[in-house]
Parts: C-alpha cells; structure tokens; sequence
C-alpha cells in the first residue's frame, strides 16, 4: 500500500539523520571503538541512582504537575540562580520536560506560525533544524566557521535576519565543535537580539563543561536580555543522566504557559522517578559543590588535551573547543571529504566518528570525535586514526 | 600534594604505562614538570610501585589465599607496630592492616597451597608469643578489587553512535 498521501509531505521530506548510515555500520562491527557517542561515558552517580529506587518503593507512581514537581521546579531555579545568575520564578517561569529535546520542540512550536523564520547556526545538534520544519517554519542555517573559533557573530546573525525571522536558537556550548561563546561575544550579539526583536532559545544543556578558568555564561544574565530568552538545559550531560530524560525550560511567564500548554496536552509530565533523581542530584549538588560533576568536568578536561595534541600531532587543524565533550578537527589535508573519511576510518580502522555534514553542510572538512571514553580506549583510537591519516595522505 | 601531583595520581592508577609526554598533555604541564613530580612522589614513597591488576584465577598458577583476623597482646612502649614487623615479614603476608573493631589486624595471606597456609597459621602465626587468638577465612572467588571488576557483564550500556 501506498502510504504516501496519508503522511504531511512537510514532515516526509525531511531527511534521515545523517548519522544512521554509520550507526547501522558500526553496529554490525565486533572491535569497533566508537568516538561517536554524544553522552556521557559516567554512570549516573549513585545516589541519583538510589533517589529514583526509593522513589519506587515508596510508591511515588503518580503524574505529578504538569510542570514537574514543585520542590524540583524550586530546586532548579535556586541552582540556575546561583550556578549562571538567573532568575526565574519556580511556580511560573519553569516547566519540566522530558530532556531538553522535549524543550525545543515545544518552545518552537509555541513560537512559530506556519512561514516564519528560525535562525539555526551551522554545525549544530541535529534536530533543530527538523524540529523548527515540524513546527511549520523555515530553518535557516547560519553558518559558522573555525576562524571564529565557531562562535556566531553578531554580523552573521544581522545579515540573516528577514521580516519573517522570529527566533534565534543559540546552541552554545555547542555540540559539534565544543565551541564556546565569550561574554563579548553575547554582549555583541544582544544589541542585534534588540534591534531585530528576536526570541532567542538557549540551548545551554553543555553549561557545566567549560573548561579553563572561563564558566559559563548564561544569555539571559546579560542586561535587558532576559526578556528576550528562552533557557533550556538538563541534566543529562552535566549529571550523566542520559537515559532519564529530565531537561527544563525557563522564561517569561507569557511564553512559558503557552509552552505547558502544548506539554500539558502532548505530554502531561516528565516521567516521576526521572523527576525524583533530578530533585536529589540538586540538593546534593547544593550541598557537596557539585563535586561529582567537577569531578566529570576534570576527567573530559584531561581527554579534552589529549585529543586536540594528538590530532594537531597527525598534521590536523584542531581548534580548540572550550566546552561540551567534543573535538572537530579539520580532515581537509587528508584529502577525503568527511563522510568519505568516516566510512574509510570505520570500514579501515574500526574506529567510528561522525561525519561534521550531518550537523549541517558547512561542517564539511571536519569530523566529530567525542571524547566521553576511557582514556585506554581513546589511546587505540587515536593511534588507528593517526594509521589511517598517514596511509591516506600517502596515497 | 599540588594539583598536578592529584592529578597524575589519578591517571597513573588508571594506567601507569601512560608515557610522559601524554601524562603531560592531559595535565597542561611540560614533560619535565612531569617527571620531577613523579620522580618526587617516587622519592616520598606516595607512590611505591607500578604493578598490574592481575586475575590469577584465570592462570593456572595454584594459589590459596586467606584473610586472617588476628588478636594480639601489643607490645609496652612499641603499641602495635612491633607485632605487625614481626608479621609482615613473614613472606606468606601479602597485606596488613591495624583495624578498628572486635580484632586488632587482618592479614592477607598467599600461599601455593592449601596445606602450606594451615602450616603458616598453625606454626608461625599463632606461635608468636604476642597472638593471642587467630579467625582464618580462605577467599573463594575475586569479584572486585582495586575498583575493577573481574568478570562483568559489559558496563558500557550506550548506543555505539549517538548524535
């Protein structure tokens, strides 16, 4: 049967993640030593673990508030309070979703009106760009590029904007390039915010790995900013909490109840016991200084140096990504294109990265490597790949 | 201890085949900084040997190990150091401990075989003058030790390529 004129042609056009491909790849492959994994490599500590078991036990099998447990709500705004110097309002300013994906979708679906624009910089995570087409908008890719150190400037994002630009989705730190932008950078990009009325949806789920003396700063802390800012962000990556699909998202009042509005009725609440586990991996955070995930922060730190001395080693241009667990260094020299050199690496080496088009075409050149693996296993990896790099520049 | 002495600790009892030169990469220090801090926590005896985790059970190496708790009268003046001198340079004794509760030290014995531990229990430690009461358990089987499981299901529960 043809199933054709039953689906949205809007929504069946959208490709397949370009990650598929490899995924399928690699998954047939017994020896392979994946840098393509976009999670943690951490088990989610173990009393995060235990606050969801007990949560069971003690019979907490109900929905809770459409926005997410009050005490959970209270706890993230103190942490984003004192962590990024935000403030939003736990009863009306937050909503808890399932993972930050949840966020997005929702935030954009509460924005966009069918043809309105949606500002997406290149490379970024893979499902902005989707989720805005399944919205009913117009993605449009801002490009940014390595010179900049993959920030977006403040120009690029004045030459995109048309009358029917609506929003900017700023994904930093950011996953591909590891990318992180200064506050300059966001003073820079406010007066544009401003000038052009935009809605700016930060996508701050990497906010806890920065790394060098520099944290995070937050888009809604700068002056006059914090009315024009979505904040999203979770506890999958600073927490390793992947699996548990609890992520939040804070903003004017005005917007935030249209967002639980579409949530309410989607989605009803995040899964409890996954609300349970956040609840406590703050409280305790409050209390230790969150010492498990500066502990996190220092062993991506380590494999972070690695990984960009050893890929400058094999003569790849890698610029130094400050946040996330991400390396993007350039394959141009090699002369493959990415996707060429990832399914050579995989089919050669055993060794599976992604190529950097499936966050977007100008991550062509580059590939991403996530170091979220045991250093032992980023040793054989890197050791392969500077093999294969030699092998391939020889021809 | 500095932060780069933490540091390299870490690392080492992850992997202490690391070279320098990767040690000094992951640290942000140069290779001789490295070295001299190694070297230092070498001459401290912070660090006193590089050695592999190894799973004798899987060689066919015979081995009887016990964990013995051992009561003791301690010595005048000398506490309990002098009666664990005395212990710990037994060969059989692989590990000794003071410990806190209902016994004063737990040793960790090896020996080829079953028969040559009891003569070791039976004719060297309980002969001291100073024991005054010996509980000998024999380890069956090693799950974890040093943080590593033996034999584990694999820990790693990820999809292998995740966006």
């Amino acid at each position: 049967m043809n199933y054709d004129r039953y689906l949205n042609p809007a929504i069946a056009a959208v490709p397949p993640s370009g990650i598929r491909r490899f995924f399928d790849m690699a998954s047939t492959m017994r020896d392979v030593i994946s840098l393509g994994v976009g999670e943690p490599d951490f088990i989610t500590p173990y009393y995060i673990r235990n606050a969801a078991v007990n949560s069971i036990l003690n019979g907490e099998t109900q929905y809770t508030a459409n926005r997410g447990l009050p005490e959970l709500r209270r706890e993230i705004s103190l942490y984003l309070s004192s962590r990024f110097h935000v403030e939003y309002n736990p009863d009306e300013e937050i909503v808890v979703t399932i993972g930050a994906s949840e966020a997005i979708d929702t935030a954009l679906r509460a924005i966009v009106s069918p043809g309105d624009e949606v500002l997406v910089p290149e490379p970024s995570y893979v499902s902005y760009s989707p989720s805005v087409v399944f919205a009913g908008g117009v993605p449009v890719g801002v490009p940014t590029l390595a010179e900049n150190q993959f920030r977006i400037t403040a120009d690029a994002v004045r030459n995109a904007v048309t009358e029917r630009t609506k929003a900017l989705i700023l994904p930093y730190p950011n996953n591909p390039t590891g990318a992180v932008m200064e506050e300059s950078d966001l003073v820079a990009l406010a007066e544009v915010v401003r000038e052009k009325q935009l809605l700016v949806i930060s996508d701050e789920i990497y906010a806890e790995l920065t790394y060098g003396e520099r944290t995070h700063v937050s888009f809604a802390s700068l002056t006059g900013m914090w009315d024009y800012t979505l904040t999203i962000n979770g506890f999958s990556k600073a927490f390793a909490m992947t699996g548990w699909r609890v992520g939040y998202i804070c903003g004017p009042k005005e917007l935030i109840s249209v967002i639980n509005k579409i949530h309410q009725y989607a989605i009803l609440c995040s899964p409890r016991q996954g609300q349970a586990a956040a609840l406590e991996a703050l409280r305790r955070g409050k209390e230790n200084d969150y010492a498990e995930v500066a502990q996190m922060r220092e062993s991506y730190d380590r494999r972070r140096r690695l990984m960009v001395d050893s890929f400058r080693a094999m003569g790849l241009a890698c610029f130094e990504p400050l946040g996330a667990f991400y390396v993007f260094p350039s394959v141009k020299t090699v002369g493959l294109s990415s996707e060429e050199f990832c399914q050579r690496l995989l089919e050669e080496e055993h060794v599976a990265c992604v190529p950097g088009t499936a966050f977007g075409a100008c991550g062509e050149g580059h590939i991403r490597c996530s170091y979220a693996t045991g250093i032992d296993k980023l040793n054989v990896a890197l050791e392969r790949m500077e093999k294969f790099v030699a092998r391939v520049k020889k021809g | 201890m500095t932060k780069l002495e933490t540091a390299l600790l870490d690392l080492l009892q992850e992997d202490c085949r690391l070279p320098l030169e990767k040690l000094a990469v992951m640290t942000g220090a140069t290779v001789s900084e490295v070295a001299e801090a190694i070297e230092n926590m070498e001459k401290e005896q912070i660090i006193l040997r590089y050695a592999p985790l190894i799973n004798w059970d899987k060689t066919d190496k015979e081995r009887v190990e016990a964990m013995i708790e051992v009561r003791v009268t301690p010595q005048r003046d000398m506490g309990f150091d002098a009666v664990a001198k005395r212990i710990y340079n037994f060969d059989e004794v692989k590990s000794l401990y003071l410990m806190s509760g209902g016994y004063d030290l737990l040793v960790l014995v090896e020996a080829p075989t079953l028969k040559q531990l009891a003569m070791f229990v039976s004719e060297k430690l309980s002969a001291l003058e100073m024991v005054t009461g010996t509980a000998t358990s024999f380890v069956l089987k090693r799950y974890k030790e040093h943080g590593v499981v033996f034999e584990g299901e694999k820990t790693d529960h990820r999809q292998v390529i995740v966006p």
